[in-house]
């Protein structure tokens, strides 16, 4: 065994995690409630209702919030992939690198350009042309998510690459193959389903709050109807997404989905572990417990009951053949737990809109204490699944950074020293508090504040004002 | 050979290209750091500070994505430089993202409530995550072309400190009056009644300041750079543009031509960049070290198919983007002026048109 000596890759890792989920908790926020606002500025625009242009100025001002700190943060890890990992920038900037500007050339720029035109435009631009604006900033977010996505999909399974044998650095040779390939667009559909997921949690909870209070019961009562539908759309596409992304998973990364499901020895056929424990260990080598449901994971994997899927040991000593002597293990039990809790929560919501929405039909919503309490702390579960599934996504490919290409513990910056990095995720988690907190009272003050009055029939004309 | 011979044009014009991302980000973001920093000297009470801060709500955002957009081309098209860029001035980097996380929260969330205090505190954190980003990019941009300890390997070998000798505190210094300045000169054009009177007189104040230490720059370059070669003339034909740029942005601002002098000032910044990427190349990063072990844009780039398609995608997008981004300028172009009735977004705005 090594010393137990902090390194510059273990500080670099515990960085980028926890900025980069940081980053992520706004991030979902930022694609559904964009689109949220969108769809009810549009509703405004079509039927004039006061109602919808009230509940688009009040949402909206929720929105900026988080855009804020989803835009800021952002910045934080473009930047890290060269300060903390540059021999990884090196390796394969040739292919990372490309998606990293389309993405601000062609999505930051709309979002970022669009939202000021959103909030300050109102009185400048004729109504069709401000609803047109708030349309753009949904789609730029949405193009960032796709784009963001290709690259992260290519480190999980690189396409459209050879290395150089002259350099051994990593090179394109199809952008089409990266920006098309199937990992990719399972993990776009998946990710804005969640995003959607996140919206219409926030909006019931908000919604649930003022419902609790008899604040603009009629107002509230629509929003939260609004959300439901959106909640039970958004949560059955994502779990729907989350199979197929797991069975493609399983095809082109073997072991990320073993250790998702902890099967450490190969099983023709496979059960679906429910409940399973592992010796106290970081890579142990089997379950000392296991509950299954026979054939189960067989059927998941690719719809055949007696299928075989390949297990932890299996796969280790396949890559050590093929890579040379390494642990080739993630961390079993972060990605099995993160794995279930994630389905788990949207298994969740699907149930709670469901319940919701019939609520809804039998006109209880309103008045139902109950359902409204506990959708109020519920709010905290998208924003868990949000992170388990990312947990499992990079934590799974370890140990590699570029899954078969290149290894997390080489990829780091060389000219960077452990204390100078113990700096600054000090100094990202000081910060990053501190706008957390600041964040949530603002959100929390913008929510109590509730919406503003409703303008007086006489009082032309009627704008989306969110400057002040 | 022909193949060969498109690949080094390609790796020329992307260095053209990052000159260029550069160049319209110290543009766009350095009269914003500018209006930042000074907000609360030429905003008096809450209502002009408004007004100051009202100039660039609606388009900082956009301004940064340039930023976003230069540092992810520098990936792109040149790996390597961006890598021993961004790892070798770890914590400066550090420090510009921290000011510009600051600043843009606060830009953001400073209308969000009414106490004296949470508006204060916000208008602090921009006018401090103005001043530190535009101080600490005149310290990056002077370390690439004045040169640092770089190995035989491509990486930083220095400390921290080799980052802030006195070439570089002077670019510093420079970058940071020229943005002052510049953001003084864009609120004398885009204000109206004592706000405007009080950044024309800071404009005025600055001018002489950023004009000398800009100038200081280019001799101590000129100096620093040994042979006098046609490189050597079109940098310094391009400082001296930037020199007399500045100059008649003075005699400008003075005779109230706000548009013209705020886009002198904008072509001097541009021909200070123009210049310095002129000086650079065909390096990326000088060494200090050893002028063998300096990057350059050949030693640094990505494959020829990656700056092909880049290239593609660049032609298509980057006049698109200029047209929507030229249009929002337009849509905001009225001025503003500090005694607004509280309110209204749209009533900060003064009844005159603007004189550009």
């Amino acid at each position: 065994m090594t010393a137990l000596a902090v390194t510059t890759v273990d500080l670099s890792r515990w960085q980028f995690a926890v900025t980069i989920i940081y980053h992520f908790l706004f991030v979902p926020v930022t694609i559904g409630m964009g689109l949220f606002v969108a769809g009810l500025q549009t509703a405004w625009h079509f039927s004039g209702q006061e109602r919808y242009r009230r509940l688009t100025i009040f949402f909206g001002k929720i929105f900026l919030i988080n855009v804020a700190l989803g835009v800021v943060t952002g910045i934080v890890q473009e930047f890290q992939f060269g300060m903390n990992w540059a021999t990884y920038s090196r390796y394969v900037g040739d292919v990372f690198g490309a998606p990293l500007a389309i993405e601000g050339l062609v999505a930051f720029f709309l979002e970022s350009v669009f939202i000021g035109l959103w909030i300050f435009g109102a009185g400048r631009l004729s109504p069709r042309m401000h609803l047109a604006t708030i349309w753009v900033v949904a789609i730029g977010s949405i193009l960032s998510a796709y784009v963001i996505l290709a690259a992260n999909s290519w480190m999980q399974h690189p396409v459209g690459y050879r290395v150089n044998p002259a350099t051994g650095r990593a090179e394109m040779t199809s952008l089409l193959a990266i920006m098309t390939q199937g990992n990719l667009l399972e993990a776009f559909a998946h990710v804005i389903s969640a995003a959607i997921v996140t919206a219409g949690a926030l909006v019931l909870a908000v919604s649930a709050y003022h419902l609790l209070r008899k604040n603009e019961v009629e107002l509230f009562g629509h929003a939260a109807h609004i959300a439901l539908v959106v909640l039970l759309i958004g949560a059955i596409s994502v779990v729907t997404w989350g199979h197929f992304q797991g069975q493609l998973v399983a095809r082109e990364q073997p072991m990320k989905m073993a250790a998702a499901e902890a099967v450490y020895e190969t099983e023709k056929p496979a059960g679906l572990s429910l409940f399973a424990i592992g010796p106290l260990e970081k890579y142990p080598s089997k379950n000392t417990l296991n509950i299954t449901v026979p054939h189960l994971l067989s059927f998941l994997t690719d719809w055949h009951w007696d299928s075989r899927v390949e297990g932890i040991n299996e796969l280790q000593t396949m890559s050590a053949a093929r890579y040379g002597p390494g642990n080739y293990k993630p961390i079993v039990a972060v990605n099995y737990w993160s794995f279930r809790l994630m389905i788990g929560i949207g298994f969740l919501f699907i149930g709670w809109a469901s319940l919701g929405l019939w609520l809804a039909r039998k006109r209880r919503l309103e008045r139902s204490s109950r359902f409204l309490r506990w959708s109020i702390p519920l709010l905290v579960f998208p924003f868990l699944a949000n992170t388990f599934g990312w947990l499992l996504r990079e934590m799974g490919r370890q140990p590699w950074v570029v899954e078969g290409l290149l290894r997390t513990s080489d990829a780091f910056s060389h000219a960077v020293s452990v204390q100078a990095v113990a700096f600054t995720l000090g100094g990202f988690v000081l910060v990053y508090t501190l706008l957390a907190a600041i964040e949530v009272g603002l959100v929390v003050y913008v929510v109590k504040g509730g919406p503003a009055p409703p303008a007086a029939e006489s009082e032309q004309p009627k704008l989306i004002e969110l400057g002040y | 050979m022909i193949l060969a011979d498109t690949f080094v044009s390609l790796q020329g014009f992307w260095f053209v290209v990052l000159g260029v991302l550069w160049g319209g980000y110290f543009v766009l973001e350095g009269f914003d750091f500018g209006v930042g920093m000074l907000m609360r000297l030429i905003g008096r009470d809450d209502a002009e500070r408004k007004a100051v801060i009202g100039t660039i709500e609606p388009v900082w955002d956009g301004n940064e994505v340039w930023l976003i957009v230069a540092a992810g081309a520098t990936f792109a098209a040149f790996p390597s430089w961006y890598a021993t860029l961004f790892s070798g001035y770890y914590i400066v980097f550090f420090l510009i993202l921290i000011g510009l996380i600051f600043r843009g929260v606060a830009i953001e969330y400073r209308a969000k409530r009414r106490e004296p205090r949470w508006r204060s505190t916000c208008e602090i954190a921009i006018v401090l995550g103005s001043a530190l980003p535009a101080f600490l990019w005149g310290i990056v941009f002077a370390n690439v072309i004045h040169g640092v300890p770089l190995d035989s390997g491509g990486e930083f070998s220095g400390g921290l400190l080799d980052l802030f000798g006195g070439y570089a505190i002077l670019g510093g210094l420079a970058s940071l009056l020229l943005f002052a300045f510049h953001g003084a000169a864009f609120l004398t054009l885009r204000t109206t009644g004592e706000v405007r009177r009080r950044a024309k007189a800071f404009a005025i104040r600055l001018v002489v300041p950023a004009a000398a230490l800009v100038l200081a720059i280019f001799v101590w370059s000129a100096a620093d750079s040994g042979d006098i070669d046609g490189k050597w003339i079109a940098a310094a034909s391009l400082a001296a543009l930037a020199a007399v740029l500045l100059t008649l942005s003075l005699g400008l601002v003075f005779r109230a031509r706000d548009g013209v002098a705020f886009a002198a000032i904008a072509l001097a910044i541009c021909s200070t960049v123009a210049s310095f990427f002129v000086a650079l190349y065909p390096s990326v990063l000088v060494s200090s070290t050893s002028p063998a072990f300096s990057l350059t844009v050949f030693s640094t780039s990505s494959s020829h198919y990656t700056l092909a398609v880049m290239t593609i995608v660049a032609l298509i997008f980057m006049p698109i983007v200029l047209v929507y981004q030229g249009w929002t300028y337009w849509v905001f172009r009225a001025r503003l002026r500090g005694d607004s009735i509280p309110g209204g977004g749209v009533s900060g705005e003064a009844a005159d048109r603007p004189r550009s």
